[in-house]
């Protein structure tokens, strides 16, 4: 689990901002979504980055971008040290086969009319240089053993199989092309409580045996602390908080990873009615039109006006461990408190 | 002769000493073409005026199918209920003609659904949908009944509800959304609030809201809330007592600090210990091993013996019934105080 030093994704000031526009035969762009708008951080061989944030705040963009599925409007996604805006042709494709992505739903992110290894072997038609015609057959019924499964299911369809066996084969599929780093977007929210486990285990396993980068996003917060090394915090397309697991979850010191961690229900009912709880009102503003200076600022019980006017910049602050965008960062812990 | 749907229909106000609400051994079928698929063996759960109950369990364990019994509103068929009582205040709903279930429904007891954008109507304003509960069930004038829903909305503290009345279910968040149909579900005052889901789509934020409003609504009014989750963290937070529903039966039955210091089902036993923690970072989640099972081949005994650690051999032949251990807890584990020593196999 220990990451090296080596940095194998660098991102730097990345954004992505979708136009909006207006009219059907004349288009005019009358504004933009600011899906993701300056997210900037190192992955490391080996390392989970978890990313956590509400829904609407630009976690599943940043997937896309990572994943060169959207071009960014402007930064770098580096991998290994090369830049993937700036790949072409059978660049690009190599970079693309370094990053492979774990779905959500297993139940729509299936072809329910192909077989199990034509699902997992459909990468390798892409890229024929990693598994030979022959070998396919044999290298996917490999890697249905590595997740799990049952090697001679390789004939069967998605619907024969559970919901976490289905994301078994999503995970299959994701390993097939040998890649560096897999993006999980939500990997368990879809399961059943009794099989989340299960699959978050075998996620350990696979880090441990191929070395692999994981970029987490996922809004179950106890799930994030369970696999991630380091986590960051998004709100509105930025992050606002990013540390290692242990600072975020004990010292939180952005108002808003203080008031997300408070809202989490504690499975335990003893003390209840003693937990001091922050309740964020209201619902993020939209990220076509954020606040100006601090985007929390709307929500934020700490807000003055220099939050209105000058955007707090992700730092170190005096008194807290790692970065985080407040101008009055406070490292408190909420979770353990009353 | 014919009795008039008022005859059945019990007292506003409860009598006496019946709970407000009791489920009595409840059995659901539903025909399907692949075979007959028992999604609910026997429940029986009771709830008090202002108490809130959660049925914990997972997809496919019959906790929906159970609700949505009591709310009467399954398809039948292909649902059946070959067995069973469901009494409201002592009396039965289902020996209740449709008319007087109809009188029930909505007005005495009511629902909150999963999915808020689903379960509203797209082409009608919230306005119209809140208000609908006074025109049908009271023949409110369409002026009255938006007034009301203003009051509605207003007391689920959507903000500016009175412009807002007229916007439709599109335009607002999921959280304003889930807020539309609790205002929907209270607007009566039931006496009995099913909660079915009620926060699983939304975020932690909006999550600890809507919580909030629920718990506060149940003190204002004393309301009995049945909460149906999956969510542990959910129930520790509010829930007065748990039932665990696997493979379409209760498997423990206990007040909410009992069953989380000491479970006396494996199941739950399980599922507790499956809940990623602090202090064990860097392992193995614990994982009950196995798949929930299919309804449509239960295996023989107990359902839960596949993928149970404490299983003997007359698991797989008995079905365990439901052992009391005290007045206010049961479990249905043949083995139940091992599970409840906490000493494996």
């Amino acid at each position: 689990m220990a990451p090296t030093s080596e940095a194998i994704l660098k991102v730097r000031d990345l954004v992505k901002h979708f136009p909006l526009t207006q009219g059907i035969v004349f288009k005019r762009q009358v504004g933009e979504i600011k899906a993701v708008d300056g997210v900037s951080f190192d992955l490391h061989r080996g390392e989970t980055l978890g990313v956590v944030g509400e829904s609407g705040c630009g976690k599943s963009t940043l997937a896309k971008v990572l994943m060169a599925l959207e071009k960014p409007t402007s930064g770098s996604v580096m991998i290994n040290g090369k830049d993937m805006a700036k790949a072409r042709g059978g660049d690009l494709k190599r970079m693309r086969r370094n990053v492979q992505m774990v779905m959500q739903d297993p139940y729509t992110s299936l072809n329910p009319r192909m077989t199990v290894g034509d699902i997992i072997g459909e990468p390798y038609e892409i890229h024929t240089e990693v598994a030979p015609k022959g070998d396919r057959r044999r290298k996917v019924q490999e890697l249905l053993e590595v997740v799990g499964l049952n090697p001679d299911h390789i004939n069967r369809y998605p619907h024969q199989f559970s919901g976490g066996q289905r994301q078994r084969i999503g995970i299959a599929r994701g390993l097939a092309l040998q890649p560096e780093i897999i993006i999980c977007d939500e990997p368990v929210s879809a399961l059943d409580v009794s099989i989340q486990a299960q699959v978050i285990n075998l996620l350990e396993r696979l880090q441990n045996e191929f070395n692999l980068a994981y970029i987490f996003i996922a809004h179950d917060l106890s799930v994030v602390r369970h696999i991630s090394d380091r986590v960051g915090v998004m709100y509105l397309g930025k992050f606002v908080e990013l540390g290692k697991d242990t600072a975020i979850y004990d010292q939180p010191a952005h108002p808003y990873t203080q008031a997300l961690l408070s809202a989490v229900p504690v499975p335990d009912p003893e003390g209840r009615e003693q937990r001091e709880r922050i309740i964020l009102q209201g619902d993020p503003p939209s990220p076509a039109n954020p606040p100006s200076g601090c985007r929390f600022r709307t929500r934020c019980w700490k807000a003055q006006e220099i939050c209105a006017t000058e955007e707090p910049l992700l730092q170190i602050r005096p008194g807290t461990s790692h970065e985080s965008a407040c101008h009055f960062a406070e490292a408190q812990d909420v979770v353990h408190a009353g | 002769m014919k009795k008039t749907a008022t005859d059945v229909l019990p007292a506003e106000g409860g009598l006496g000493n019946d709970p407000l609400l009791s489920v009595e051994d409840l059995h659901v079928e539903f025909a399907t073409r692949a075979g007959l698929v028992k999604a609910v063996n026997g429940v029986s759960y009771t709830l008090s005026a202002g108490e809130t109950l959660a049925v914990l369990g997972e997809s496919g364990s019959g906790k929906s199918v159970t609700a949505q019994a009591i709310m009467g509103i399954l398809d039948m068929p292909p649902a059946r209920i070959p067995k069973g009582a469901i009494r409201f205040q002592g009396t039965d709903l289902l020996k209740l003609s449709e008319e007087a279930r109809t009188q029930i429904r909505g007005r005495r007891i009511a629902m909150i659904f999963q999915d808020a954008l689903s379960a509203l109507n797209p082409v009608f304003t919230v306005g119209w949908q809140i208000g609908e509960m006074f025109r049908v069930h009271q023949g409110m004038s369409k002026r009255d009944a938006e007034k009301k829903a203003v009051e509605l909305m207003d007391r689920v503290r959507i903000p500016a509800a009175k412009q807002r009345v007229h916007d439709f279910p599109h335009q607002f968040s999921g959280g304003m959304r889930q807020r539309i149909m609790i205002a929907m579900s209270i607007a009566l005052d039931p006496e009995v609030l099913i909660a079915d889901e009620p926060t699983t789509a939304l975020d932690v934020t909006v999550q600890a809201q809507i919580m909030e409003l629920l718990a506060e609504l149940q003190r204002e009014s004393n309301m009995g809330l049945i909460l149906i989750t999956h969510d542990l963290g959910v129930v520790a937070d509010v829930a007065d007592k748990i039932a665990v529903m696997y493979g379409g039966r209760i498997v423990e039955n206990a007040p909410v600090h009992d069953i989380y210091r000491r479970p006396a089902h494996p199941y739950t036993k399980g599922l507790l210990e499956s809940i990623p923690r602090v202090d064990l970072k860097g392992q193995d989640l614990y994982a009950i091993k196995g798949l929930p099972p299919n309804l449509l081949d239960m295996p023989t005994g107990c359902a839960f013996h596949p993928r149970c650690p404490y299983r003997q051999d007359n698991c797989v032949t008995s079905v365990p019934e439901l052992y009391e251990i005290d007045p206010n807890r049961s479990s249905a584990c043949h083995y139940w105080r091992e599970v409840l020593d906490g000493t494996d196999e």
